[in-house]
């Protein structure tokens, strides 16, 4: 009955969304918006990557709002799980030399290619939040390959408050020089060189240590008790 | 071969969004539901990166000299995706979080039992 | 070039229909990580290299290893 009922809702629903897409064609040219940010956005930020260019600087304010979010959802995590009471810690068992070495050997090669991502956002795709989701991933690792060591959860919350510090300053100081949050202050440089876009590859270094050390943060806090 | 070439990536898209929806509207455990919400998730950013697409486009990065602004593909639905998948990692760990401490207060994670007790 | 694209859109609702009707739930979590990873190489057709990036490394990785832990401190069966 459940399964009936579901499927006529869907099916009606079909109905309604091919109504809709067969008046849009695949593939034909974007938005106004679109072209404006393509055609001025080197000259207006000095990234190379339009897309960068967009999520840091025309719509700065909306990751503001994104990086709070993801900052709010990992200190509900912690709210929720830390009432647990009976913290009955599993029996681990202790992992391979091989894996144990293989892990920590490549850890740090995990987080330089994060860094890597990261600092060249503007300039090739990639940027804060893949670089951050790298480095978590190294730690996901190193959690599953020497699950005896832990690294505190004080040095994870250091590092992301210090993220989102850097970030509102830096958007703040946009006010002195030139009257409005997020404000390219610094010279923007030649395109395609790595010091270039002026604040853009500053926020996104902040951004990438604060999204990994925030999902490191929760997978840390899910792991924990398990 | 004409249909594929302009629909395929609609009936991928949709086909998630469907099935997650599927899997919303009648199963009853609650990690599944959360996989459904998931899927849908992955098909609702896959058709909004559909909407910018131009045919034989190059992505909106100029790495070398001599690409052409006109053919780039639209770059604001990558932009408002980028932000979508961050944020829907983040409501996801929520909502197991919350899973794991139903789990632990009433044993189990079938919906209806829950409801059942009533809270 | 349609070619792979096709197979890959298969891929992918196998992954997503397998997610539907497995019963254990590691094994569902695992489908799911199936569908991020096709959608990752569509984003890519699809001309979105940073997009792809982001769903490969957020919605492939990490997304299966919280389901993966979370199911580890419930149950796995459905």
């Amino acid at each position: 009955m459940r399964k009936i009922f579901s499927l006529i809702i869907l099916i009606i629903l079909a109905l309604g969304v091919y109504i809709c897409i067969s008046e849009i064609p695949f593939g034909k040219p974007g938005t106004a918006v679109g072209n404006y940010y393509i055609e001025k956005g080197i000259e207006e930020t000095g990234a190379v990557n339009i897309v960068t260019s967009i999520v840091l600087n025309y719509r700065g304010f909306d990751t503001l709002g994104e990086v709070t979010i993801l900052f709010l959802a990992s200190l509900g995590l912690g709210a929720i799980l830390a009432t647990v009471q009976n913290k009955t810690r599993g029996v681990i068992t202790p992992p391979s030399l091989i894996l144990t070495t293989a892990c920590r050997f490549l850890f740090p090669f995990i987080l330089m290619f994060g860094a890597y991502i990261f600092l060249h956002g503007h300039l090739t795709p990639g940027g804060g939040f893949q670089g951050g989701a790298i480095i978590a991933s190294g730690f996901l690792l190193r959690y599953l390959g020497c699950p005896q060591k832990r690294i505190r959860q004080s040095s994870f919350v250091a590092i992301e408050s210090l993220g989102g510090i850097a970030f509102i300053i830096i958007g703040l100081l946009g006010f002195t020089a030139g009257g409005f949050f997020l404000f390219n202050f610094l010279p923007k440089g030649v395109a395609n060189t790595l010091l270039s876009a002026g604040i853009i590859p500053l926020i996104y270094i902040a951004i990438g240590l604060k999204v990994g050390a925030e999902m490191a943060g929760i997978i840390d806090t899910l792991i924990e008790e398990s | 071969m004409d249909f594929l070439n302009n629909y395929i990536f609609y009936i991928g898209a949709f086909g998630l969004i469907f099935i997650g929806l599927y899997i919303l509207l009648t199963r009853k455990n609650l990690i599944k539901l959360i996989i459904g919400l998931s899927i849908v998730d992955t098909g609702v950013n896959l058709l909004i990166i559909c909407m910018g697409y131009l045919k034989n486009g190059t992505a909106p990065i100029f790495s070398r000299k001599g690409l052409n602004p006109e053919t780039m593909v639209d770059p604001t639905p990558q932009a408002l995706v980028l932000t979508s998948i961050v944020i829907g990692v983040a409501v996801l760990a929520m909502a197991l979080s919350l899973a794991i401490r139903l789990y632990q207060h009433y044993g189990t994670l079938d919906m209806r039992k829950i409801k059942e007790q009533k809270w | 070039m349609i070619i792979i694209i096709t197979s890959l859109v298969i891929t992918m609702l196998a992954g997503a229909i397998a997610a539907c009707a497995l019963r254990d739930l590691l094994s569902a979590a695992i489908a799911s990580c199936l569908v991020s990873l096709a959608a990752a190489i569509l984003f890519y057709f699809l001309q979105a290299p940073d997009v792809a990036m982001a769903e490969a490394s957020i919605g492939a990785a990490l997304v299966t290893a919280i389901l993966v832990i979370a199911i580890r401190r419930t149950e796995r069966q459905e």
